[in-house]
């Protein structure tokens, strides 16, 4: 157990280090990096206690995925430029004690909800859809993911086909004079408009009309 | 304090939701900064999920962390896609020079 709690601390400070460094970094790649190292922490923690699949999805998709997003994002948009022009910090004492009192009031009522829950009624879970220890954390999830959530699962992948279609869509610009194919035009040309036949007399050439 | 419980991750994932909260409020730099921060707070709310789902031996917390997963990516694709237009339009992405709406 001593072994199990020191990972823990071990992850979570490494957690919590780099969710504080994502926000306050100057340097955006900077930021960039911390959050895949804030994610890498945390699937770790959600392998340590059982969840094995969620932590390599997790891996896979965050790491994978959308931080290489961000990062292909934040290289494409050159902001290191605008990091040194940026103008001045003079809102940023405004900010810094709204955002501070918000910040702490959420915490403090995140912590009350925290330890309410020690003085709970007795709990009743749900005693049909509890967690079998003998398979594996995948089978289990994939027993009930494709079985019972399989309407929320299509769902989910309608999500990520419309994000997909906006996201192209969004980026999406139309360059003009550059020469594209055109899938009506060539399968409609005909023998009659395309081909012709034409005297050559000889040593005068041939001039075609373009 | 040796033994780690339900408590432990929860308050884990409070300060990870409050680290998040606040990186949007502190934010002067530029707008990724701020998706970042989103990203932070649903990785919080699935730290939530996952650690009850373990401690309460219900698998369905750990369903809805992968939707969450899903919503997250899709969000964090669009909103890229946004940032990228606004970038080609604007040719700034600092917060302090996005105030059209301000009126």
């Amino acid at each position: 157990m001593l072994v199990h709690s020191l990972f823990f601390y071990f992850f979570s400070i490494i957690a919590v280090f780099s969710a504080i460094m994502v926000t306050i970094s100057k340097n955006t790649i900077y930021s960039v990096f911390f959050l895949i190292l804030v994610f890498v922490s945390v699937s770790i923690l959600f392998i340590m206690i059982g969840a094995e699949f969620l932590g390599m999805i997790m891996l896979i998709v965050y790491v994978g995925a959308v931080a290489v997003l961000f990062l292909f994002v934040v290289m494409m948009l050159n902001i290191v430029e605008q990091v040194t022009k940026r103008s001045s910090r003079k809102g940023f004492i405004n900010y810094i004690s709204v955002g501070s009192i918000v910040g702490a009031i959420i915490f403090l009522e995140l912590l009350v909800v925290i330890g309410g829950w020690k003085y709970k009624g007795t709990f009743i879970p749900l005693s049909d859809i509890n967690i079998n220890v003998d398979l594996s954390n995948t089978h289990v999830l994939g027993n009930i993911l494709y079985t019972d959530y399989i309407h929320l699962f299509q769902i989910a992948g309608m999500i990520l086909l419309v994000a997909m279609i906006g996201a192209i869509t969004l980026t999406f610009s139309k360059r003009e004079n550059i020469k594209r194919q055109n899938y009506f035009e060539q399968i409609q040309r005909e023998k009659t408009n395309a081909v012709s036949l034409v005297d050559v007399k000889s040593g005068k050439g041939v001039k075609l009309d373009d | 304090m040796i033994e780690i419980g339900l408590g432990h991750y929860l308050t884990l994932a409070a300060i990870i939701f409050t680290i998040g909260i606040i990186g949007i409020f502190l934010n002067r730099k530029n707008v990724i900064i701020i998706l970042m921060s989103i990203e932070l707070i649903l990785l919080a709310a699935n730290i939530n999920l996952v650690s009850f789902s373990i401690y309460l031996q219900n698998i369905v917390g750990q369903v809805f962390t992968m939707f969450i997963l899903t919503v997250a990516a899709a969000e964090a694709a669009v909103g890229l896609a946004i940032i990228v237009i606004y970038y080609k339009n604007k040719g700034s992405i600092d917060v302090e020079h996005i105030d059209s709406l301000k009126g």
